[in-house]
Order: C-alpha cells, then structure tokens, then sequence
C-alpha cells in the first residue's frame, strides 16, 4: 500500500528533484516536489507527507536544515531525509540533533536509499496498524472516526460534542447499519466519562427473564443456575454510560423496570432486597419510531419521553451518497490491512456502481462488500467486476415476483429463507440480509421462527 | 505499437533479442528503428556517466504516437542522486532506456557470457516498458517488475510478469490499441 504513503522532495536543483521523484514514482510512492525551502514547507502546510528528502544546501533564505525544523514543528511525525553532496561531520551532527532520521550523500546507492524509504514506511506501516488494533481493541472510537461531509451529519457530529460532557439520556435512531453505536461511542468517549466503562446491550438478542437479568443481576440463589451473586450491566457500567440497544423490543416488564432506574438511578438485583445505587448514563437506540409504538400502545409514554431527552436521527446511506467514496476508501484501507491485502483503492468505475446502489444495509453493507471485493479480487485497485454480486443483488430484486401477501408476511420469509441459506448461523443471515444480528434476533423472535 | 532502438555502438544481437522478445511475450507489433547517436551533453565527464534524463529525451522526439519507445544503450547511466541506473522510464509515458553497461559480466572483471546478457537485457526491457504500461514496482521477487538494485535482483527474477502485472500490462497495451486504431 505504497500509494497511501506521500513523498515530498526539496531541492533547487531541477534535475535532481525531478529525477529522484519520477524514481520514487517507479516504487509506487505518490511524490510531490518543491524548489525551495519556503516553497516545500507552504506544501508541508497543505499535505501531510511520510517522508521529506531535503537538500542541505539551498539559496533563497532557508537552507535545509531550516526547512526540517519548520517541517518538524508542522508535522512532527514526519521521517526528514538530508541530502548533501559532501559529508561533513559537522552538518551530519546538526542535522540528527535536529531531528533528521537520515542523512545521505549524493550520488548513492539505489539500494541503499531504497532500503532507507521502505525501513521508514515499514515502521510507518506497523504505527498505523498499531493505532487501528489499539483503536479495535478498546473500541474507543472518537468524533474522527466518523467519515462524512454531510450536513445532517455534521449537525450530529455537533450535537454529539455538545452532550458528550451532560448526563441527559439519549435516543439515538436510525436504520439497521447507519452506525448508531458509534455515535454512542462517539458520545462516550469525547466526554468526561470516556475513562469509565462503556457497555453495550442488545436488548433485542435476548428472551424477557434473560435481559433481566443480564441488565440488573442477581443474587445467589434467585434462580436455579444461579450459583454466586452476578453484576448486572448497569452495575458493570457504574459511573460510565450504558447502551441500549433495539430499545424498541423490551417488554411491558422490563419498561417499567428501566423506567425506574432513570428516575432513581436505583434498583434491585434479581432475588435481592437491598437497593443498589448507581450513576450511569443510558444512550438508547433504536430503528422503530418510538412515537408510533407509544400511539399503538406498545411503549411506556413515560419513559418514551425519560429516553428522548436529546435524540439524534441518523440519516441512511443512501441520503448522504457523497460520503460514499470517502468512507469506501477509508473502509478499503482498514480492511485491506486486516485481511493482508495489497489493495490501494478503486477505481471510477467501482465508485460508479457504489454510488448508483441504494444500500439498504446501509455502512455495514458497505463494508459486508467491501470487504468481500478486497477477498475476492486479484488486482492492486478494486474493479467494478469486484462488485459485480451487488449488481446481481439487484437484478435478483428486479426478477422478483412478490407474491400477493402482506408486508410481515414477506419479511417472514425473507428471515426465514436467511436463516436457511446460512444453516442457521444468524450472523451470517443477518449480514445477508444487510440488518445487524440484534435486528436479526428481535425479527426471529416476533416471527417465531425456529432456529 | 513498441518501437526499439539502439543508442550508439550497441550490439545489434541484443536489439534483434529485445525486440523479438517483446513482440512473443507482450503479442503486439514491434518494430526496430534506426539507431540513435548517444545525445549531446549526457556525458558528465567528472563521472564518466551519461544522464539518462537526456535519454529520455532524444526518445521522445522520435516516439510514435500512442506507441511506446525503448532505448537501448551501452553507455553507464546515471541520475544526479544515484550512483548508477540499470534503465530509467516515464511512468505511463511513451519512452524508456535500459542500459546494459552493468549487465554484462565484464563491468565487473569476470569473462563475458552472451546468454545471461541477453537473459537479463530481456528483464530490464520488460521491466522499463512495464513503467511505461503504468506499472510500479512489484512486491513478488520473482515478477520483472520487482525493483532490482544489484545484479543478483536481477538474475533472481523471471522473464516475465506475475499474475497481477501480466493482466494490467495487458490491459494498457489493449488501451493504447485501442486509441490507435
């Protein structure tokens, strides 16, 4: 993935800059020149490139090692490499103190400046990869991990840094795969709760008696099985936020439970007579509309109104299209590393068919088929025909008949035939399905569909 | 589709060579032109080099249009950086150089040996016209576009492209066909 990492040389010498450059280009770097020590640090200021190959001598007030520690107070990850044409220990020692990586004389080795620029972009591989598995690791998740440029999406992003630091309850909605737990996460981690625990809950994967007690614990004895008094999540996530997730499907029971935790902020331990007091922020989401679910009688008015304090409507993918080039490329880049693919973008035909796609599944999707091109496909760019199963997927919806039955009726058989291509495995099903396995679990369940 | 000319006093067994490879290997036409002079002002007579740049450039003035032009010299060539190029080529561009100066076994005091000359003048054109096909360097050692800095690079690697350069030099030179007829 060399195209990712940018090169910039400055030299005043035009020969010298050029040829170095279209050389670099030949290993697959993307490379930038600058004349100047002025010109290379003004480009420094647009661009952040991995490394700089800079000429120690240069006229026009800023020599190279002026330019290094201008470029090194812009960017100082950035990896200097100082060119001269005479070795002098003086300037070599200059150079290093200031934060040179290396020093070289012209004319060198090609193998050995070629090994130099792959042993900087080697480590630089492994810091990114090591910020990406820490990052997957702790699953903190910040504002910047989320890619748009639209406005309804910015208008979030702003919300979600007003309340982060507040202890107002939030609703989050929005379709299967829009990312509502990372806004939850955003929410979390951007506040001053982001050192305590985050924990998430998939209301809708489990029966009534279980989510009970996976939410408030319970005591030694209150069931059989139950062997040792157990932390329920509310507990677990004591002076940090708590994530609901498919809030819509919790029962009668279990509404006015939570209903009560909001208010007092306490509760019981299932079996248990003492009070347990805890400070937790809810963050609750959902893809129902919770307003029709209070009019048609299913949902508690009350703790509609406890959990829409603040409420953030995420858009589906398919209304913010022009995000979908960059959170392709973005998703290509950390897939592509995981899968250990050299796969360095797509190209303008594959952005075509991404964009004319309606994607039902929404990010999820989009990553469920990215990451099924970057396996599949064997050049260094990802192609239309790597896509070419999501035009499939629409041909296969244009040929079919929907028989006259009602819309529930429909969805039934849909989750059914699912569950049926993937032998039972609900992950899979869900993600053919384009829903995650929480949607998936709660559409089980309303149907009743044996597993 | 490729033109192949030689600069100066090559030998003509090696163009003869080049050219035939190319014309089995990449299928397309290419043709032999008449020879160039080496150009004027490439010689650094500090160096005892010739500036490949200056190659490049008596290349261009005579490339065919949408066609691809590769070079062929003995003279040792240099950028100012480097100490030394085995061939230098415009990436996605029209022409290219390959100098067989530090091919042959005699640069380094051993006894000539024609047909691994010939074996690695064959490599290094495929690779400098791969650059002009818009192919950068590959990761597989084996492949002709993986980077060669020393000759044992060069003699460890194929006459021909690995599976993912073989199918993109293919489909650029279809393009250039393409925008040809």
């Amino acid at each position: 993935m060399k195209e990712r990492w940018q090169i910039l040389v400055i030299d005043d010498e035009e020969v010298m800059r050029e040829s170095l450059a279209a050389w670099l280009r030949e290993d697959g770097y993307t490379v930038d020149t600058a004349r100047s020590g002025l010109d290379g640090v003004s480009k420094a200021r647009q661009k952040e490139y991995a490394i700089y190959f800079i000429d120690l001598k240069m006229p026009g007030g800023m020599d190279g090692i002026e330019t290094m520690m201008e470029i090194r107070r812009l960017q100082p990850d950035a990896s200097v490499i100082i060119i001269t044409a005479y070795a002098t220990v003086d300037t070599a020692i200059t150079a290093m103190k200031e934060g040179a990586q290396e020093y070289i004389v012209k004319p060198c080795n090609p193998e050995e400046i070629s090994m130099l620029v792959e042993r900087i972009i080697k480590i630089k591989n492994l810091q990114r990869e090591n910020q990406i598995l820490r990052k997957r690791l702790t699953g903190q998740y910040e504002f910047r991990d989320i890619i748009t440029k639209n406005p309804k999406m910015q208008a979030i992003l702003e919300l979600v840094r007003d309340v982060s630091s507040m202890r107002s309850t939030v609703l989050i909605r929005g379709e299967s795969g829009t990312g509502k737990e990372l806004v939850a996460r955003a929410v979390h981690f951007s506040g001053d709760r982001a050192e305590k625990p985050f924990v998430a809950v998939s209301c809708a994967s489990l029966a009534e008696t279980l989510l009970e007690s996976e939410l408030f614990g319970y005591e030694k004895g209150a069931f059989t099985g139950a062997n040792s008094q157990t932390k329920g999540k509310f507990e677990v996530a004591n002076g940090g936020t708590i994530f609901l997730d498919e809030i819509g499907d919790i029962s009668p029971k279990l509404q006015a439970d939570l209903l009560r935790v909001l208010q007092e902020k306490r509760f019981y331990r299932l079996g248990g007579t003492n009070e347990v007091q805890v400070d937790v922020r809810v963050i609750a989401a959902t893809n129902k509309d919770l307003a029709e679910e209070v009019r048609e009688g299913r949902f508690r008015d009350d703790l509609y109104y406890r959990l829409n304090v603040i409420e953030i409507q995420i858009p589906p993918l398919r209304a913010r299209r022009e995000d979908i080039p960059m959170l392709a490329r973005h998703l290509l880049e950390r897939l592509a590393s995981e899968c250990g693919k050299e796969v360095s973008g797509l190209t303008e035909d594959a952005l075509k068919v991404l964009l004319s796609y309606d994607w039902p599944g929404n990010v999820r999707e989009l990553e469920n088929a990215i990451e099924r091109a970057v396996v599949t496909c064997r050049g260094r760019q990802l192609t239309a025909d790597d896509f070419s199963f999501l035009s499939q997927a629409l041909e296969a919806r244009a040929n079919f008949a929907i028989p006259p039955i009602t819309l529930q009726e429909l969805e039934k058989l849909a989750v059914q035939a699912a569950l049926e291509r993937s032998s039972g495995n609900v992950k899979e099903a869900a993600q053919s399905l384009g829903i995650d396995r929480s949607t998936m679990y709660e559409k089980i369940k309303r149907y009743e569909i044996p597993r | 589709m490729i033109t192949v000319v030689r600069f100066g006093q090559v030998d003509p067994r090696i163009e003869a060579e080049v050219a035939g490879f190319l014309a089995r290997t990449l299928e397309c036409g290419v043709e032999c032109a008449a020879p160039l002079p080496e150009p004027a002002g490439a010689l650094d007579e500090r160096r005892r080099q010739w500036m490949s740049i200056e190659f490049l450039k008596a290349l261009l003035a005579v490339a065919p249009r949408n066609g691809r032009i590769l070079g062929l010299t003995g003279c040792d060539l240099y950028i100012p950086m480097l100490s030394f190029l085995f061939g230098q080529a415009q990436l996605d561009g029209a022409a290219a150089v390959v100098s067989v100066a530090r091919l042959r076994q005699e640069f380094y005091g051993l006894p000539g040996d024609d047909g691994l000359l010939m074996t690695r003048a064959r490599k290094e054109a495929l690779h400098e016209l791969g650059h002009t096909l818009g192919l950068v360097h590959c990761a597989d050692p084996l492949c002709a576009m993986s980077l060669s800095t020393n000759l044992p690079q060069v003699d460890a690697k194929r006459d021909e492209y690995c599976q993912v350069c073989g199918p993109a030099a293919r489909a650029r030179l279809d393009a250039l066909n393409g925008e040809t007829t």
